[in-house]
């Protein structure tokens, strides 16, 4: 069945219909699907990817877009499917909607039926829905199962010039390819569903240049936070980042991924790296990519989307990579952060306008003015998420867990991002590396990044978290504190009790 | 569809920044297959924590209008957010500025997401504070919030605007009417076709 289903959801599937209907194009009239070079060299890659997916302009001036690669999951999709039954809909396009189980799993006994007697219920409906529908489930017992923007990338589904929405932010995750993707409400979900597209207003293109090297254990998290720091939470709304320069260059696609999954954080619905030869590389031979002479035309037309050195944007913003060093939020906002040998900055430092605000931060951290970063204390630490949850991500946390433990009282998990990266995890041994240094090994999904599984913090805990939001109570616990930074920083604040400078901790080779 | 040029009521004031759906609804409320009964948790963690919280507040109970602040609804993309405001009985919101999937997903809701200046909410907010009762009008048409014989200026994105004004703010049934065109659309992607001509 799965593998029946794999065949079918590849690329050279040929919709239903297509053929019949005359060839139309309202967006560049004439254009076959290679003709490429119609496309301006002044426009970036995501104005060539929205025009080539407009199915035409609504009554309201928004675009109709049409959505190349539809996510689902079990929190976000229940009432769309309801909607979809009140007014007897199908699902227009089922094999381009993949979905899978991840927020509520649990990661430690995941026998059905479930504990909870509502993640159950919503385990029970995902796996209706997709029955009755039509669509091909990732389930529990399917090893191809993980986070959504875990999966999607492994899987090959997530491919550069395609339109990706999923009922959730961090779909921001797969522009590491080069896709315009981007989180949206159930409704929404709906209407993808029934139609394949969503009425959208095109936002500008903010170009974000990251020049120059990083310094030995400064991460793509790092880079991320930093980002956000200095844009601000709400300094991407209204626009979709393009990350660019020599330090994206040199990334893998993990590390892009990682950067993109943050974009919301900045506000920025959606971030992308333009293709190149490391998302080809990426995509090679995965199950949903192209095979054989498809691959290659694939990839001919997937690097010619890429922004071009005469591309437009509505603004550039440009950074040194050595300004940055690891990194951490000592705040309530993403945007609250400060490098690790810096103090937690003065209420004083800020504008009026902004002083309560982060008054209240400090009040709810209990933390104060000046306060050194570094020698904070925490209670738990948490290494996965769609930010964080992959195969280098624990590899880099392994290599600061291996031959130490974890500090007495520290209650600390391990939560791999997808079944596939916990098996390749463990034929590695990270895991045994993991276990041996007090670190808990947990199955796939979500958990603490939003506590919606049994993995909560409790009362005030703090946790030093390679997640993506440290929103007051994110993490499960109404009053829980968050201290956001890179999974190897949080291996070094598990092993020491407290924030540490994970420069100190690694072998000097890798320094 | 409803047209939705007009929202009267009384106001509940708000005027916070970078206020995330995480603390608008709390993740566990998620666990959930239908909206129904989200509305009572709105802001439950804050109504907790904070015994002055406007939600907590009886004056502001019967509240239509909220006044927000700054990056109002940042965060998550859950749709309970604005589900769990509908059915507390906000009717329409009035903030600095919204993120972006929040704003979204109160448009499919019905719900006029619009903005006013800092200067503004404080006029309107400092109002609603002295008289709960006060009738607040978010007028979509004029693009304006009249409240006790002040009325200040609000903007929108013009596309969200004319959807609510013409009752065209579920897409469900214009996305559907184009369907010979999803098709076309679908016919030219390469990614759909095998990456051929």
């Amino acid at each position: 069945m799965a593998e029946e289903t794999a065949n079918d959801r590849r690329s050279d599937v040929v919709l239903p219909c297509v053929e019949s209907v005359p060839f139309i194009c309202p967006v560049a009239p004439g254009a076959t699907p290679l003709e490429t070079e119609l496309m301006s060299d002044k426009q970036n890659l995501f104005n060539k990817v929205w025009d080539l997916h407009a199915v035409g302009t609504l009554q309201s001036g928004q675009t109709q877009l049409f959505i190349g690669q539809h996510l689902i999951h079990e929190v976000t999709s229940p009432q769309a499917f309801e909607m979809l039954r009140e007014r007897n809909l199908k699902v227009m396009y089922p094999e381009r909607t993949m979905a899978t189980v991840d927020h509520i799993i649990p990661t430690e006994n995941q026998a059905r039926p479930f504990a909870d007697s509502l993640a159950e219920e919503m385990m029970s409906a995902i796996e209706q829905n997709c029955r009755e529908f039509g669509i091909t489930l990732l389930d529990l017992d399917d090893n191809r199962q993980g986070v959504v923007h875990v999966m999607g990338p492994e899987q090959g589904l997530t491919q550069p010039g395609q339109t990706i929405a999923c009922g959730d932010s961090h779909t921001s995750t797969h522009g590491a390819f080069g896709a315009i993707a981007f989180g949206i409400g159930t409704s929404q979900v709906a209407y993808v569903l029934a139609t394949q597209t969503l009425a959208m207003q095109r936002p500008k293109v903010r170009r974000v240049e990251v020049n120059g090297e990083l310094a030995p254990g400064v991460f793509a998290k790092d880079v991320t936070l930093y980002i956000i720091q200095k844009l601000g939470v709400q300094g991407g709304v209204g626009y979709a980042y393009e990350y660019a320069g020599d330090v994206f260059d040199r990334m893998t696609m993990e590390e892009r991924m990682t950067v993109c999954n943050m974009a919301i954080e900045g506000g920025a619905r959606c971030g992308y790296v333009n293709p190149d030869q490391t998302t080809v590389d990426y995509l090679r031979g995965r199950p949903f990519a192209p095979q054989g002479a498809d691959f290659d035309r694939a990839a001919e037309w997937w690097l010619s989307l890429a922004s071009g050195p005469d591309a437009e944007y509505d603004d550039i913003v440009t950074f040194d990579a050595a300004d940055i060093e690891p990194t951490v939020t000592w705040g309530i906002t993403p945007a609250q952060s400060v490098g690790v040998t810096q103090n937690v900055p003065s209420v004083a430092s800020f504008p009026e306008s902004e002083q309560k605000l982060i008054a209240e931060a400090h009040e709810y951290m209990g933390i104060g003015d000046d306060q050194p970063m570094e020698g904070t204390k925490i209670d738990v630490a948490f290494v996965g998420s769609c930010t964080n949850g992959r195969i280098s991500d624990l590899r880099e946390a392994a290599a600061v867990a291996k031959g130490r433990h974890v500090a007495e009282g520290v209650r600390a998990l391990i939560v791999p991002g997808s079944q596939l990266v916990a098996k390749q995890a463990e034929e590695e041994g990270l895991d045994k590396i993991f276990t041996e240094a007090g670190f808990q090994w947990r199955a796939a999904g979500c958990s603490m990044c939003l506590a919606m599984n049994p993995d909560k913090l409790q009362g005030r805990e703090v946790c030093a978290s390679s997640s993506n939001r440290n929103f007051k109570g994110r993490q499960g616990s109404p009053t829980g504190r968050t201290l956001l930074m890179s999974p190897a920083m949080v291996a070094a604040a598990a092993i020491n009790g407290a924030v540490t400078d994970v420069r100190k901790m690694l072998e000097p080779a890798a320094v | 569809m409803q047209t939705i040029t007009q929202i009267t009521g009384s106001g509940i004031p708000l005027l916070l920044d970078d206020i995330d759906t995480d603390r608008i609804i709390p993740a566990r409320y998620l666990r959930c297959v239908t909206f129904d009964g989200i509305g009572e948790h709105a802001f439950e963690d804050d109504r907790q924590q904070d015994p002055n919280h406007p939600f907590n507040k009886e004056q502001f109970q019967n509240g239509k209008v909220l006044v927000a602040g700054r990056n109002f609804g940042c965060g998550s993309s859950r749709e309970h957010a604005p589900q769990s405001l509908m059915r507390w009985g906000v009717q329409a919101i009035v903030a600095e500025s919204f993120a972006e999937i929040f704003f979204g997903n109160c448009t499919s809701l019905g719900i006029p997401a619009v903005c006013a200046s800092r200067d503004d909410l404080r006029k309107l907010s400092a109002a609603v504070e002295a008289n709960p009762a006060l009738d607040v009008t978010v007028d979509l048409e004029a693009l304006t919030v009249s409240f006790g014989g002040e009325s200040i200026s609000i903007t929108m994105p013009e596309g969200a605007r004319s959807a609510l004004a013409t009752g065209q703010w579920d897409f469900l049934a214009q996305l559907l009417d184009a369907e010979t065109g999803i098709k076309e659309t679908a016919a030219k992607l390469p990614y759909l076709n095998a990456f051929s001509a």
